[in-house]
């Protein structure tokens, strides 16, 4: 799994004739991590270690880069990821309950995954929809005005992807 | 489509589409399919529509169109030729809107607008007043085309400002006019774009490039979102009219992550053009050549400044530096070569300046901040979503008429604009003009124009400290200042927030917040301090409150106050007892009452009691008054 087909330097956009190749190569470098992401859901090791000698950037830059932003993730997650949006208008319209009832009800912390990989809880800076606050993002769906009926409703769902073996608390 | 190859090919195009889009009298269904209406059901809404009109074999066209605005209230829509508006249509309705709007032209009267329940329902979109107040520049396009179909933007005026400066302008005039326009940049400090357009050209050189700044890290913010996902064809073409004025060659559009739908969406709009040979080289023979490619962000809300944005599309970390060298001079910008970084709001103005002329923008809005602003208003107002005003309204204007007032009728406690960096107006201010100069000589700012709406229930420390927790923990950790002063300042507010606050507290955030103020290395760590520095200008009584009596009057801190059972109103569901975990809630033979010396006060008996029978006071002598 290890091959990089992404690491073509016509990707860096119109503008690839006015860089020199190690500019081109690490301007690649934010967009060829978002990548490996998409496949692997977080940033493996060996694929890192493999970027680095492609892209010509060592490993400890590239981990500089890559830590630096919110984006990446350095361990496997979990199969579905709830983000709580924490933005101002949702924050005004009661995000730290929910927040807290989705660490109560699968007793994990902010930024951690359950034991069995069900889920893995995040919090989000806005995701545009304040019109909706509270706003809940389950993958990739969007939940507005998120109230009592739906949170258990999303926390079935949720519970439903391990087979139900969790017991009820 | 074919490539166009002159302007009188683009002109002629448009003559083609205007005769067949949006004919008079055509049956439409203008849907809206941005972010929000998505979230709360349009794909099944528009399903059930399409599939009930072919039933009926009427032909309708459904036009899938970006925010219309009124987010709060999705799905929303508006049939042609009536002009009929729904809103929070559901699949079940849509069948009947067919049947009644499609059918025989009359109104579908349960899914129209109403202010509430008693109110008489509102037909037409103009009526209702949440867009009646609006003048739409920025949004011109949102909500009544396509995004993904570049005819439609073609057909209401699009690339119009294009071929009129292509066709009869030099670069120096388009210059001139958006000079003369006065726009101020919408990004944030409303730096006034021509003079920043004019530096980067005047810094010369073969190479030049135009960013835009689709970074909207500010969270409440979500105007250039709904810009980029519902008319991104505006954008381009502002960012065309940018680079023929400054001899620009290469185009950037940096996009938060968050917003795939944008990215989606601007993609498909540069490949339209690109075909239709409005990007690339020899742009409608006119010699000019330019083309677009978007970068996207990994997630860090400095990026949003613009020399971190620069660091951050060369692939280095998002930190901000010193500057001079500007972005516009030689060494500055991306990779070196000089750059024009504007907002995308800011671009989106120019096509209608270009097209209409300085003097008209001049006429909407104040003499200094000439044109109009779109703000997301969101918070405790009854109609939250997207707004677009001209310059100068008052913000009683916008949140009582446009936005409906507040919530549930309760008490307006203050607005705060300009996102994590800006400030809150409280109530004696409601009648300032929202322009650029104003905001800042209240204590606020612009800023990138969120808006968010604080009653009576919100603690101005707690929102203080809330916005304080998302600069510190966005501060990219460069300077000093921004890196531990807001770290500090943030120690000082949770001890005050849980009770163990002192009066000193209040005079060192003070004098820290000026500090890193003055002395933090980008708009992150200068605007930090404002929310703080802002509130304890205008609300310094509830800081004390939290100090001297160890009390939160709006019932948001933990750890403050004194709950006691209000008998009168308890129902005796006992349902305090079992979510108490210190066993503070105990039970006599009629009745419960909470031991105040084990409550830790932690909030979890009211926000299970459906009657609100919980009640939090001052102390006890102020318990015992109320006789409960
Ligand atoms: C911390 C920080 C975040 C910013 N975020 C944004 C942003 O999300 N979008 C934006 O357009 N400008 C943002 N700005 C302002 C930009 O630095 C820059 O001033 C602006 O994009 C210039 O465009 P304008 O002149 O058209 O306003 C931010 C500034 C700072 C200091
Ligand atoms: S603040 Fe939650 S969606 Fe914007």
């Amino acid at each position: 799994m290890k091959k990089e087909g992404l690491i073509d330097h016509e990707s860096i956009g119109h503008f690839g004739g006015v860089l020199t190749e190690a500019q081109k190569n690490k301007g690649l470098l934010i967009h060829s991590l978002q990548s490996i992401q998409a496949i692997h859901n977080y940033l493996p090791e060996d694929e890192l270690k493999s970027l680095s000698k492609n892209l010509r950037i060592t490993l400890s830059e590239i981990y500089s880069t890559a830590t630096f932003y919110k984006q990446f993730y350095f361990t496997p997650r979990g199969r579905n990821i709830a983000r709580v949006c924490t933005g101002t208008a949702c924050h005004v319209r009661g995000a730290v309950e929910i927040l807290d009832a989705l660490k109560q009800e699968f007793k994990i912390e902010e930024g951690e995954t359950t034991e069995d990989a069900s889920l893995t809880l995040e919090t989000v800076g806005c995701v545009g929809c304040c019109g909706l606050a509270p706003v809940l993002t389950v993958n990739e769906e969007i939940v507005g005005e998120v109230e009592e009926e739906k949170l258990e409703q999303i926390v079935d769902q949720i519970r439903g992807d391990n087979g139900g073996s969790n017991e009820e608390a | 489509m074919k490539r166009l190859e002159d302007i009188k090919g683009l002109e002629a195009l448009r003559k083609k589409l205007e005769k067949k889009t949006f004919t008079e009298g055509s049956k439409r269904v203008h849907a809206c399919c941005g972010t929000a209406c998505m979230a709360t059901g349009a794909k099944g809404a528009i399903e059930s529509i399409e599939r009930t009109a072919a039933e009926n074999k009427i032909d309708v066209e459904v036009v899938k169109t970006g925010c219309q605005g009124l987010c709060q209230k999705g799905p929303v829509m508006v049939f042609e030729p009536t002009g009929y508006f729904y809103q929070k249509v559901k699949p079940r309705d849509a069948e009947k809107m067919v049947e009644y709007s499609l059918k025989q032209d009359i109104p579908y009267r349960q899914s129209l607008y109403r202010k509430d329940y008693l109110s008489q329902p509102v037909e037409k979109m103009e009526d209702i007043p949440f867009y009646s107040k609006q003048v739409r520049i920025a949004l011109r396009n949102n909500g009544r085309i396509d995004p993904e179909n570049i005819s439609h933007y073609i057909a209401v005026g699009g690339y119009a400002a294009l071929e009129k400066a292509l066709g009869g302008m030099s670069p120096d005039n388009v210059l001139d006019e958006v000079d003369k326009a006065n726009l101020r940049g919408r990004g944030g400090a409303g730096f006034p774009a021509g003079r920043k357009w004019w530096h980067t050209l005047s810094s010369g050189g073969d190479v030049k490039f135009v960013i835009a700044n689709g970074d909207e890290g500010d969270p409440g913010a979500f105007m250039d979102r709904s810009i980029m996902e519902g008319d991104p064809h505006s954008l381009i073409e502002g960012m065309l009219l940018c680079a023929y004025a400054i001899r620009a060659r290469y185009g950037l559009i940096y996009v938060r992550h968050e917003y795939p739908l944008a990215v989606k969406n601007l993609g498909i709009a540069i490949s339209q053009a690109n075909e239709l040979g409005l990007l690339g080289d020899n742009i409608l023979g006119s010699g000019l050549s330019f083309t677009i490619d978007i970068r996207e962000g990994a997630g860090a809300f400095v990026c949003g400044e613009s020399t971190a944005l620069v660091a951050s599309m060369e692939g280095d970390r998002g930190f901000p530096r010193v500057r001079p060298p500007r972005l516009s001079e030689h060494g500055g910008g991306v990779w070196g070569y000089p750059s024009n970084l504007n907002n995308i709001e800011t671009f989106v103005c120019v096509p209608p300046i270009i097209e209409k002329g300085s003097d008209w923008f001049r006429s909407i809005g104040t003499e200094n901040s000439p044109g109009t602003k779109v703000f997301a208003l969101t918070g405790k107002v009854k109609n939250t979503g997207l707004v677009e005003v001209p310059m100068g309204i008052t913000l009683r204007e916008v949140i009582y008429d446009i936005g409906g007032g507040i919530l549930d009728d309760k008490a307006f406690k203050a607005v705060q604009t300009g996102g994590p960096s800006g400030g809150c107006i409280p109530k004696q201010h409601l009648d300032i003009k929202v322009d650029f100069d104003s905001l800042w000589s209240v204590g606020s700012m612009m800023g990138s124009g969120g808006m968010v709406v604080v009653d009576e229930d919100t603690c101005m420390v707690d929102m203080a400290k809330f916005f304080l927790a998302f600069t510190q923990s966005e501060s990219c950790g460069k300077c000093p200042p921004c890196r531990l002063g807001t770290h500090h300042m943030l120690q000082i507010l949770e001890r005050i927030t849980s009770g163990s606050g002192t009066m000193e507290d209040l005079d060192e955030l003070e004098r820290l917040g000026k500090l890193v103020e003055k002395t933090s290395l980008c708009g992150l760590g200068q605007g930090a301090p404002l929310p703080v520095l802002s509130t304890l200008k205008y609300f310094r009584q509830e800081y004390e409150e939290h100090v001297n009596d160890k009390y939160c009057s709006a019932g948001v801190c933990k750890g403050l106050g004194v709950y006691v059972v209000d008998h009168d109103q308890c129902i005796l569901c006992g349902l305090c007892v079992d979510a108490c975990a210190f066993d503070a809630v105990k039970e006599t033979r009629d009745s419960y009452f909470i031991d105040l010396d084990y409550c830790t006060r932690c909030k979890a008996c009211l926000g299970v009691c459906q009657p609100k029978a919980i009640k939090v006071f001052r102390n006890t002598k102020e318990a015992f008054e109320q006789k409960v």
